[in-house]
């Protein structure tokens, strides 16, 4: 007997709205440089989460993380005694990522795929080699294409598309003062954060060393070592675990039509990039828009992809998002409080899961720099490379 | 310095470089160009491709100034500029190089502050078979 094609039009599709939910998060300390290696690390992490969760580690039946993670599922899975894996994934591009690992923990909770997902970030950055020292370990392609010419580090690349966001639309080095001054303002407010007591002014901005101008040092994310991680179990388990469940509303990840990478020279219009696509997608399976958003937490490895991103998941117009950081408005008490532990900039880089453990924070209620009754945030991972972004809500 | 990491795609274009042209991959079938070069056209889905010469003239799309920390090298002749070229027949390439005072000259020959986007350029070829760009008029 011949079996009909099962067909769903996208209604028929129970989709991941607030099916999930973050149940618990940890963090090692956050330095320039730790003792420990990467792999102790991500262990103290994952178990710091599975703590605030309340959840065994024998119950784990998932895990994601980032291609450029070097501790393994076998290592991790080993170490600390978790159960029997049915889903482990990880996600390429860089700090891309960062919140495709919560989304893909979500999609396979969501579809009975697992029960309980941790998604984590270990990375000694801080006392490791520089990435784009490696002359060896470079793809063929786009590098022959930049890397001869000196176009050698990520700094160099973004700082391309800095100066034509600049020329086209008259965004300046006071805008992307306002967006460091913000990570750093929210940083002195939050002690794990590495720049806590170390204010910045607009006097230092201006008068600091080049990087690749028109990036200055202060344009640039700290290098850190450190780790984190989340876990991620069903709405409905998450109500019974110790701490108030921080749902995930919507996800996306992002990879639009002829994206080149960082170096994204060679399209029609450079300056649209991944946020643009992971936004559509990402507002699409949202009950809210981007004037609810309360509280955002913007990948931030450079001030420059927070106007590009602010576009991108429409806080303004195409061009304004240099214009946006004027008055205040990252601020606290302004039209979007963002980075509120710090960010990269300021607090950690850890290819940004500390920008999703911070949106946890805030929508508990517990954050440094609380923005009083949250209770919906944006969080986003690397902008100019295939990237991804979570939108939750208390 | 570093010389480009060529791959089976992009060889045609050192090849060509290396003799003084400057010659962009164009579809076979539809004479769309594409770049960076790649087996597949993205607009025809042809695997025919040809090398198709371009008149070499464009104008600054953009550009930085590198500052150390960088690979010794580059570190030696920083501050430099590195630019990326809209070519005047082909406006969606664009070729990332550097702006020199001609050809073979270092990559800090010509000042960084006398670089200005939409600056009309045209390619001179390095004796290692690099594309440079220089001022149209300088």
């Amino acid at each position: 007997m011949a079996v009909a094609p099962v067909t769903a039009d996208s209604g028929d599709v129970a989709g991941i709205k607030d099916a999930t939910a973050i149940a618990g998060i940890g963090q090692t300390p956050f330095a320039r440089q730790l003792p420990e290696n990467e792999r102790t690390l991500a262990c103290r992490a994952i178990l710091a989460a599975l703590g605030d969760a309340g959840i065994a580690p024998a119950e784990v039946d998932a895990l994601a993380s980032y291609t450029m993670e070097e501790t393994d599922e076998v290592e991790v899975a080993k170490a600390l005694g978790l159960g029997d894996l049915t889903y482990f994934s990880k996600v390429g591009y860089g700090g891309g990522g960062s919140c495709a690992t919560v989304a893909h923990l979500a999609a396979a909770i969501a579809s009975g795929q697992a029960t309980v997902g941790v998604a984590w970030r270990s990375r000694k950055r801080g006392s490791g080699p520089r990435p784009w020292r490696n002359t060896t370990a470079q793809l063929p392609t786009p590098a022959q294409w930049t890397r001869p010419f000196g176009l050698l580090r990520p700094s160099d690349e973004i700082a391309m598309l800095t100066r034509r966001h600049m020329h086209e639309y008259g965004t300046t080095r006071d805008h992307l003062f306002n967006v460091a001054l913000a990570c750093r303002n929210r940083a002195n407010q939050n002690p794990a954060a590495i720049m806590y007591d170390r204010p910045l002014t607009r006097e230092m901005y201006m008068t600091s060393r080049w990087i690749s101008e028109p990036l200055c040092l202060f344009d640039n994310c700290l290098e850190t070592d450190g780790a984190l991680a989340c876990v991620v179990v069903s709405a409905e388990r998450a109500r019974d675990c110790r701490r108030a469940p921080v749902y995930i509303h919507s996800a996306a990840q992002g990879l639009p039509a002829q994206h080149h990478g960082m170096v994204n020279y060679w399209n029609d219009d450079p300056l649209t990039g991944p946020a643009w696509t992971a936004a559509r997608h990402l507002w699409k399976h949202a009950d809210f828009t981007p004037d609810d958003v309360q509280v955002a937490q913007i990948y931030d490895a450079f001030t420059a992809l927070i106007p590009l991103s602010l576009e991108g998941y429409g806080f303004c117009g195409r061009g304004e998002g240099g214009a946006f950081t004027e008055g205040g408005s990252l601020e606290i008490g302004g039209r979007l409080p963002m980075n509120t532990g710090g960010g990269g900039l300021s607090e950690a880089y850890v290819h940004g899961f500390n920008l999703i453990t911070e949106g946890v924070r805030q929508l508990r209620g517990t954050s440094t720099a609380q923005v009083p009754g949250a209770a919906t945030c944006l969080v986003t991972a690397g902008e100019g490379v295939p990237t991804s972004a979570l939108l939750l809500r208390s | 310095m570093l010389t480009p990491v060529v791959d089976e795609d992009g060889a045609p274009f050192w090849e060509y470089a290396a003799r003084g042209e400057l010659r962009v991959q164009t579809c076979a079938d539809c004479a769309e160009p594409r770049f960076p070069p790649r087996p597949c056209c993205p607009h025809c889905q042809s695997f025919a491709s040809e090398w198709r010469p371009v008149s070499g003239h464009g104008r600054v799309w953009s550009y930085v100034v590198p500052h150390p920390p960088l690979l010794p090298d580059y570190a030696e002749q920083a501050p430099y500029n590195v630019i990326v070229v809209e070519l005047a027949d082909a406006p969606r390439i664009r070729l990332v190089g550097n702006l020199v005072s001609g050809p073979d000259a270092p990559l800090n020959s010509h000042p960084p502050d006398r670089i200005r986007i939409g600056a009309r350029v045209r390619v001179v070829f390095s004796s290692a078979g690099l594309p440079q760009w220089i001022l149209e008029r300088p």
